[in-house]
Parts: C-alpha cells; sequence; structure tokens
C-alpha cells in the first residue's frame, strides 16, 4: 500500500491549468474607469419620479463582463431599484421605447434578480419577464444563458 | 409544397443527396449510413455502410464522382466508392486525429474534401497516387476548439470552419500537388496551406457556439448561425463589414443560400426561416410554414371541456407541433438547383422525416413568404 492512501490533498490540486492545450479566454480587459451606470444621475432621476428615463440610463450605461464582484453587486441593486419603482402598468410603454440591444441587457438583468429575490421582488420581476418575452422572444433569454459576458 | 419522406422514428442526424438526387444517404443517429433508392413515391433501401464502430456524425456524397465519405465518432473517415457490381467498396482514410470527427465536405472539384474534428484540427484530405490512399494535411493554429461546421469556397481553396470557442475562420488548404496556385479572392492573395485568412468572433457578449457556417454563392460573404440565436454575414467585398441578426427565435443548426441574398436557416425552431442580406444589414425574411392552429375536433362537451382544464390545466391535450417537422431540424440540403438558385431543399429532423420544400409553389400558397 502506498505511503499516502488515506490523503486526499491531491484531489484539490487543478491539474488542468498545467495543460498547455487549455483554451484561452479573449482577455479583453474592461476598462475598470469605464464602471458601470451612473449611480447619482440614476437616484436623481428615480427621485425625481422619472423611472422610465432611469431605465434607459441605467441599460445603455451597463457593461458587460465587469470581474470586480462588488461593482456587480451594486449595478445589481440599481437596477433592481429602477426596476421595482416603474409600476405594472407603465412597463408597457418602458419596453416599447428600449431598442433591442436594451432588451437583452434588460432581461440579463431581470433573471439576475430572480438569482436574489427580496419580498416582493419575483412577482414584479415576473411580470417585466412577460412584457419583454412578447417583444423580444426566446432568442433574448437564449442570449442570457449563451453570452459570456454577464451583466 | 412540401414532400415528406418518412424514415421511421429515429432520429435522422444526417443526410445527403446523391447527383441525380433519386439517391439518399442518410444516418439514423447509429454507427450505420444506409443509402435508399426512390422508386415511384417509395424508398426502397439499396445499400448498408456499416462500417464506423461508433456514430456516424456527417456524410457527403459527391454529385460528380459518385463518391460518398463518411465521418464518425470513432476518429475515422471512410470514402466508399460504387463498383462494378454495384457495392459500395471503403476505403480508409488517415485522418491522424485523436478526438471524434464532427463535419465532412466535399470541395467543389471534389478533388480534396475537410473534415473537422473535436481534436481542434481540420484534416484536409486528398488522394496520393503513389500511395494510392487518402492522405491528410492538418490545419491546427490557431483553433483552440471542436470544429463544428465546414463549408468549401468556390475556388476549391479556401473554406470556412465554425467553432465551439465562439469563432468562425476563413483558411486556405491549398495542396501543391493536387492543384495550381489559385488567384487572388477578396479574402486574400497569399494562400498557403492552413493560413488564416480571417477570422471572426460569434459575438461580442463572448458567446454561442457557431452551429453552421456557409460561404455565398460567388463566396465574397460568409454567413453563419450561433447559438446565441444570431445569424451573421460577414461581407469580404465591403471591407469585412459584419453584420448581425440578433432573432427572437431559438438558435439555428444548419443555412444555405438559396438566393445571391436570401438564406434558408432551420434549427430548434423546427421549421426553416428565410433570412435577406442586405446591404448593411442581415433581416428576417418569413417562416417557411404557417402555424396550422387546428381547429379543436367540433364535438367536446362541456364536461368534457371542464375535465380537460381540471386535469391538464388547458382546454385540450396538445402535444403536436403545428408544423411539419416535430422535433429540431438537424441538416438542410439542396436538392433541386445549386447554391443561390435553389429550388428544392431538403431538412432532416430528429423526428425521423425527411422533408423536401419547393420554393416555387411555396411561394405560391403562402402569401407572406419573403425570398
Amino acid at each position: 500500500m502506498a505511503k499516502n492512501t488515506s490523503s486526499n490533498v491531491f484531489r484539490t490540486l487543478d491539474v488542468d491549468q498545467y495543460n498547455e492545450d487549455n483554451y484561452k479566454e479573449d482577455n479583453d480587459s474592461t476598462d475598470p474607469a469605464a464602471l458601470g451606470p451612473n449611480d447619482t444621475l440614476i437616484t436623481s432621476l428615480l427621485a425625481a419620479n422619472k423611472p422610465v428615463e432611469a431605465l434607459t440610463h441605467l441599460l445603455s450605461g451597463a457593461t458587460l463582463g465587469i470581474k470586480d464582484q462588488a461593482a456587480r453587486t451594486a449595478s445589481l441593486t440599481l437596477a433592481m431599484r429602477v426596476l421595482m419603482a416603474i409600476k405594472a402598468s407603465q412597463i408597457d410603454d418602458a419596453v416599447a421605447q428600449l431598442d433591442n440591444e436594451n432588451r437583452d441587457v434588460l432581461m440579463k438583468f431581470i433573471y439576475r434578480g430572480f438569482e436574489v429575490p427580496n419580498e416582493g421582488s419575483s412577482a414584479h420581476l415576473l411580470v417585466w419577464h412577460e412584457k419583454v418575452f412578447t417583444v423580444s422572444g426566446v432568442g433574448s433569454i437564449v442570449r442570457v444563458l449563451t453570452d459570456k459576458k454577464r451583466v | 409544397m412540401t414532400t415528406v419522406h418518412n424514415f421511421g422514428v429515429s432520429p435522422i442526424s444526417c443526410h445527403s443527396w446523391s447527383g441525380d438526387r433519386k439517391s439518399l444517404a442518410l444516418s439514423q443517429n447509429s454507427n450505420e449510413v444506409t443509402l435508399f433508392s426512390s422508386s415511384g413515391s417509395d424508398w426502397k433501401q439499396t445499400g448498408l455502410l456499416d462500417q464506423h464502430d461508433l456514430r456516424v456524425t456527417s456524410i457527403d456524397w459527391a454529385p460528380k464522382t459518385n463518391r460518398i465519405v463518411t465521418c464518425s465518432s470513432d476518429r475515422n473517415a471512410y470514402v466508399w466508392v460504387l463498383d462494378d457490381n454495384n457495392v459500395w467498396k471503403k476505403t480508409l482514410v488517415l485522418l491522424r486525429i485523436n478526438r471524434a470527427a464532427t463535419c465532412v465536405r466535399w470541395s467543389p472539384e471534389e478533388n480534396k474534401f475537410a473534415v473537422g474534428s473535436g481534436a481542434k484540427i481540420i484534416s484536409i484530405c486528398y488522394h496520393e497516387k503513389e500511395f494510392d490512399g487518402w492522405v491528410s494535411k492538418h490545419i491546427k493554429k490557431p483553433m483552440q476548439s471542436t470544429v463544428t461546421s465546414i463549408d468549401w469556397h468556390p475556388n476549391n481553396i479556401l473554406i470556412a470552419a465554425g467553432s465551439t470557442d465562439f469563432k468562425v475562420r476563413v483558411f486556405s488548404s491549398f495542396v501543391k500537388d493536387v492543384e495550381a496556385r489559385p488567384s487572388p479572392t477578396e479574402w486574400g492573395s497569399k494562400m498557403p496551406m492552413g493560413y488564416l485568412m480571417k477570422e471572426f468572433s460569434n459575438s461580442s457578449a463572448g458567446g454561442g457556439w457557431v452551429h453552421a457556417v456557409s460561404f455565398s454563392p460567388d463566396g465574397s460573404k460568409l454567413a453563419w448561425a450561433g447559438h446565441d440565436s444570431s445569424i451573421s454575414v460577414a461581407d469580404a467585398a465591403n471591407d469585412m463589414l459584419v453584420m448581425k441578426l440578433k432573432t427572437n427565435l431559438l438558435p439555428m443548426c444548419s443555412l444555405t443560400w438559396i438566393r445571391p441574398n436570401t438564406i434558408a436557416a432551420a434549427g430548434h425552431n423546427c421549421v426553416p426561416y428565410t433570412f435577406i442580406v442586405e446591404s448593411d444589414a442581415v433581416k428576417l425574411g418569413s417562416a417557411m410554414e404557417e402555424d396550422k392552429k387546428k381547429e379543436s375536433s367540433g364535438k367536446t362537451s362541456a364536461m368534457d371541456l371542464f375535465k380537460n382544464k381540471d386535469k391538464l390545466g388547458q382546454n385540450e391535450l396538445e402535444t403536436k407541433l403545428n408544423f411539419t417537422h416535430q422535433k429540431q431540424i438537424a441538416e438542410i440540403r439542396i436538392v433541386g438547383g445549386q447554391k443561390g438558385d435553389v429550388d428544392t431543399f431538403s431538412t432532416c429532423s430528429l423526428d425521423g422525416k425527411i422533408v423536401v420544400w419547393n420554393l416555387k409553389t411555396l411561394a405560391g400558397q403562402m402569401k407572406g413568404l419573403k425570398i
């Protein structure tokens, strides 16, 4: 019997990283300075009772593929505030004003919002999901799943 | 008008027509390739190519030289030639790959064929006279993952390869022993063997396997379908402009050019769609079949209605899709005409059917059809 039969430490070693044939991600370093949407602008729009405009700013400003977890959580909290602020009756208009790119980003935020439910958030997000789905179809949902650069 | 050919319940993973379109080679998700010949409206089995050990991944039947090449997950490819006794004789091709072969296509002049594989290699195979066998040259760099689909440029030299590393690449497959040096094209002028002419990324958002690639009939444009439900067209004549359309549909698995500026694509939506390529954008044309919502069969009594509502949550049990195909379409192949001037094309699907779509009669029947 080998001496280290009882030791499992070898299982913690990631052998694949030493394989020279590994798939290497395209390293497009997202410029850290160009971080997400403008926090203050959006908060002021929300305070001024203009949530639909806040949504447009949020989606146009959102950068995909940011590696910094804290920045991603911050942008998610901001997105949730905007989405909750828009009433169910206003959602139709809000979605109609967006272009295709922004609708894809919105769908990505909706699914991220599902991942971290607060009270009452999922129900409202479901309404959002249905409205965006009627316009963008299954394609936008497929893109939430396949795009590597997450929101 | 569509003609439906039923081959049982097993999925048809790949198919190919003979040059005279009277014979069909198909594989039903197994290690065998069955050859059928049409006699009237029926299909008679005329051959069985069963040399592979594992699942056959792709078949291509060369129309002019009447040779069939098959490739499989068992890392092999065979070239089959019909001899005088009407028996298909096989020749093993030395691919020299250590992973499954995923797709194979004859070149336009049928003196070479290209095999894509999971070994991140494309094998360009040609017949070596001295050795009297098929040998291969490898194209390796810079592919980082499995090659899923291959298409040849009309000049017999350039090939496009789509891969699971989210990229589409155009390579030169110039083999000195077999052909003359090619003249420059819109894709470039230097074309040594294995040279990467151009590389395209499927999506700026980083993802989406490339399922299918296809050069336009004149070779100046390259179209591909990605798993992010998009269809993209790169125009080499227009400074490599890439036009991408993110569709609202499920991803497409196969595509081809039916007119100089129209693409027919099919996939997980179970029905082919047309896409119009304009000078700076790709637009969705239309589906090639209307959603045949059947009227509910008349005499459902009130009690049945409520029974169904209670048991199933809906008015009646709808298990059939309202399209000819019931499962996703695996491959599109041109039957009548050629790329850019197609009269009929066929689709094979995981529901065991091969459906031949006749564009002329379809255009007459469906008012909304945009070709």
